[in-house]
């Protein structure tokens, strides 16, 4: 019995262009489209995959996040995940929490895999594996773009600045995934009415037991410093006088 | 006073200049005291190096032969004893730092501050998120440990001439087997790298095969440029996923950026809006990469970059 555990964050959709409200304290959510994090749905499809070959024999998607966060776990439960877990909080953890708390499910569950997003669309951390994989004391392979399961291992190919990386890690371990890991699959609508019926269990984060409160405060948000539109040019001539003029060329 | 170590990237036995672009963000900490330490498997080379950057007290050097590869699981209990020492821990916000930092961070049992654009003061820092569309001011606590990655598109290297004092560091740490490298493979392209150069030229979708991706190298070697891709072009087999400018790739401060191609998408755009001239050429006029180009220039992209070449002697 082998099991994956995913998470899936709820974030505000990359289509969104995200806009920060006038008094400064956060950014524009109201009426704005949610998604499951598309690194969380890139994981998701790595694990239905390794299911598919036989590697896993069930997959369950967890999230932290408010009641509404249902409608994510839905979608993965109709893109092929077996259970979901919600841990309903009411307010964002930070990294190192939510870590805390997958930790805590792992002592439950006992996963073979936990499969991560590299980050989270909103807040840009790209920590929550790297930590929980600390807490777990197990190994971590970040930004993959690659995973093969061999036995007890993983070779897993890794997205570097330098290029790709590859290493071998054992099992039970942490994986994050990069862009081209695959293309996650479209839920089809069967697959969403067959969802409904599948098990999600929700869970209050005080249960838990873990220290939720923040470490950092938020003091101000603020809209990115604007770069104003330039010239146009109408020809290559133009385009390199306008150059030369900056001493560009 | 804050007292910062900051973990040296390094490969082949060469600084990374991620390195000296920490220092320059910790020595905007007033009154800090800044140290380097090295973890590599014989650290002299890259520890003198280090040691020559302006505003460095002490370079510590821990040799140990598990340090061949930068493995985060092997290096982060050795970076969490050393921290011991300091009220902050910084590394730079490359793939290096974003593997190693979160897990030292928790080792420690502290949170993590992401990609640092500017300190306000050694418990205050401002950082970019939602793709950069957002930028927020955000406190530490003062009576924990800071651990930190420092985005380096927002610093200039901190200079040369400094001359700090090596010491040989020895940290008892017990390190695990269960993650071991394999093997790395890093085109060798002899071309400026991507992260430094002061010109960039990327390609994107536009391009249409790796074949025709040829003329944007073309341009970046008449320009003396690294080359950059869209998310696109990399997806497609155009170019190298490390070649990838955005949110979710290299984010880069170049003098000049010249986008061929590429229609600008957020996620594109946060990877290069610190570059000081943006060069956009598209042949639609209402593409988003025109609101933020300095220079525009309508047209196709196949009969535009030969003239350009030819132009530019
Ligand atoms: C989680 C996530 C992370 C992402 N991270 C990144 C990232 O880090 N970096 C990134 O780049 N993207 C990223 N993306 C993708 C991003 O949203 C866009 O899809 C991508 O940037 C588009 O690439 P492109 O501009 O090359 O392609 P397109 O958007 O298809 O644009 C092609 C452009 O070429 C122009 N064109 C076509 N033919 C010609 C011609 N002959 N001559 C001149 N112009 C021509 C077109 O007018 C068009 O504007 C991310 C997306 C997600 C969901
Ligand atoms: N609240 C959450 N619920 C579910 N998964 C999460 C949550 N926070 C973080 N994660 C997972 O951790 C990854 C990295 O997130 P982050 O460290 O916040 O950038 C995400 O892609 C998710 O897979």
């Amino acid at each position: 019995m082998s099991k994956i555990l995913v998470g899936l964050k709820r974030v505000v959709d990359y289509n969104v262009r995200v806009r920060v409200k006038p008094d400064g304290t956060g950014v524009v959510t109201d009426g704005v489209k949610m998604s499951i994090n598309p690194f969380d749905e890139i994981a998701l499809e790595e694990a239905l995959r390794i299911k598919e070959k036989g590697g896993a024999t069930e997959i369950v998607v967890v999230s932290i996040g408010p009641a509404d966060t249902q409608q994510q776990l839905r979608t993965g439960l109709a893109m092929g995940a077996d259970r979901a877990i919600l841990v309903q909080a009411d307010a964002p953890v930070e990294p190192l929490a939510a870590a805390k708390i997958f930790l805590k499910l792992i002592e439950k569950e006992s996963p073979q895999i936990v499969l991560l997003g590299k980050q989270g669309i909103d807040d840009d951390n790209n920590q929550t594996g790297q930590m929980l994989a600390a807490l777990w004391d197990r190994p971590q392979a970040t930004f993959a773009s690659k995973v093969e399961l061999d036995g007890g291992k993983a070779k897993v190919t890794r997205e570097v600045d330098a290029g790709l990386e590859t290493i071998e890690v054992d099992l039970p371990a942490v994986l994050t995934t990069d862009l081209r890991l695959n293309e996650p699959r479209y839920v089809k609508l069967p697959d969403i009415m067959k969802a409904k019926k599948k098990p999600l269990d929700t869970i209050a984060i005080a249960s838990l037991g873990v220290d939720i409160a923040p470490q950092f405060k938020v003091t101000r948000y603020e809209p990115p410093a604007a770069r104003s539109r330039g010239v146009m040019v109408k020809d290559v001539g133009e385009l390199v006088a306008a150059l030369k003029n900056k001493g560009l060329v | 006073m804050a007292k910062i170590l900051i973990v040296a990237e390094h490969s082949g036995g060469k600084l990374n200049p991620s390195t000296a672009k920490c220092v320059a963000c910790a020595r905007t900490i007033e009154g800090a005291e800044i140290d380097i330490a090295v973890f590599a498997t014989d650290g002299a080379a890259v520890a003198a190096e280090a040691a020559k950057i302006q505003g460095v007290k002490t370079v510590l050097k821990v040799d140990n032969a598990a340090n061949a590869e930068p493995i985060a699981a092997v290096l982060a209990p050795q970076v969490a004893a050393v921290a011991a020492n300091y009220t902050h821990v910084f590394g730079p916000s490359t793939t290096f730092g974003k593997d190693l930092m979160p897990r030292v961070a928790a080792l420690l049992g502290v949170g993590q501050l992401s990609d640092i654009m500017a300190a306000e003061g050694a418990y205050k820092f401002r950082r970019p998120v939602y793709a950069g569309n957002a930028i927020i001011t955000v406190e530490a606590p003062q009576d924990k440990k800071l651990v930190a990655t420092v985005r380096t598109a927002s610093f200039q290297a901190a200079p040369e001439g400094g001359n700090a004092g090596v010491e040989a560091a020895n940290v008892s740490a017990s390190l695990p087997s269960h993650t071991r490298f394999v093997e790395r493979s890093a085109a060798a392209t002899g071309r400026p790298d991507l992260q430094t150069a002061p010109r960039v030229v990327s390609g994107g979708r536009a391009l249409g095969s790796a074949d025709n991706f040829k003329i944007i190298f073309s341009l970046a070697d008449k320009l003396g440029a690294a080359v950059g891709a869209s998310r696109a072009a990399v997806d497609a087999g155009y170019a190298a996923n490390d070649l990838q400018v955005g949110q979710t790739g290299k984010i880069i401060a170049p003098e000049l950026y010249v986008a061929v191609g590429i229609s600008g998408a957020i996620q594109h755009l946060t990877g290069i809006k610190d570059a000081r001239t943006i060069v956009a050429i598209n042949k639609d006029a209402e593409a988003p990469i025109f609101e933020v180009a300095d220079i525009g220039l309508v047209g196709d992209l196949f009969t535009i970059l030969p003239e350009l070449e030819k132009a530019l002697g």
